[in-house]
């Protein structure tokens, strides 16, 4: 049988990955993508201490993440599209005055 | 001990996986590789005894969250960053506000450590206090979902219908009415 912590590391290690994808990449889309990474690292951890406590609310919270990144999907790849529109990049960097 | 061993190759896949996701330059790999993390974090949560949830996220997140994105990586058309601009605004190579965002991404990973070493049930498996029919029942889930969790349950679809309409407002061509 597997430890919790081993599942807590994996999910630590998923995150890091994550959090560095967001601060080292230059691509609003991969950063969007390395949201996802860190939201499914959590949902790991979550559905990790459910199953060691022996109920059902870390499964359940899970969905909940679940439909808040695709709510998050849906509006962030809107704006990708939006900014896109206007500058014709994808760089974060692009995009650093408030009105054009 | 076959479990084990579907644990650290399930493991191993999603951490490969996402080190790959951030590595790649075109965003349609990258998307592809998500997908097989996604994959091998549905595995583990089948080890976890959550089939409900495993089954949720081929379907949620590989299915529908990922073809969106894939979509939207087909519509604008723009499979790679400028090799020029990506050596121009590497992080690393930045002064000041990008340096400390480094710095602080670095400090979570110490915390993360520091945390995680504190923990002293290095030993005793994730499963020994309960079995696993209770934790994997989707009757119980959708009873607990619909009774002590309904107003969440709600006001998520409340948030849903939001993001909805301003996925709308946000990608309308200007000038359209």
């Amino acid at each position: 049988m597997i430890p919790l912590s081993y599942y807590l590391v994996l999910s630590a290690i998923l995150f890091s990955i994550g959090t560095a994808g967001v601060f080292m990449r230059r691509n609003l889309i991969t950063i969007l993508l390395s949201i996802e990474i860190m939201l499914n690292a959590v949902n790991l951890s979550f559905v990790a201490f459910g199953r060691a406590a022996g109920d059902l609310d870390g499964q359940i919270i899970t969905f909940f993440v679940m439909t808040v990144a695709a709510a998050e999907a849906a509006v962030g790849l809107a704006l990708v599209i939006a900014l896109f529109r206007h500058k014709e990049s994808l760089n974060p960097d692009a995009f650093s005055t408030l009105k054009w | 001990m076959p479990e084990t061993i579907t644990f650290y190759l399930f493991a191993a896949l999603a951490i490969g996986a996402s080190v790959l996701v951030i590595g790649q330059r075109n965003p349609m790999y990258s998307v592809m590789l998500l997908i097989a993390s996604f994959g091998a974090l549905s595995g583990l949560y089948i080890l976890l005894d959550a089939p409900f949830v495993a089954i949720a996220q081929i379907i949620i997140y590989a299915g529908a969250i990922m073809v969106l994105f894939l979509f939207v990586v087909m519509l604008l058309n723009a499979p790679r960053e400028d090799a020029a601009e990506w050596d121009r605004t590497h992080p690393l190579r930045q002064p000041g506000v990008t340096r400390w965002g480094t710095l602080l991404a670095g400090l979570l990973i110490v915390q993360l450590a520091w945390a995680l070493g504190k923990m002293t049930d290095l030993k005793a498996p994730v499963a020994t206090k309960t079995d696993a029919a209770t934790v994997s029942s989707v009757t119980e889930l959708g009873r607990s979902l619909f009774t002590r969790h309904t107003f969440a349950f709600e006001a998520t679809s409340i948030l849903i219908l939001v993001a909805m309409v301003g996925a709308v407002v946000l990608a309308r061509r200007e000038g359209d009415q």
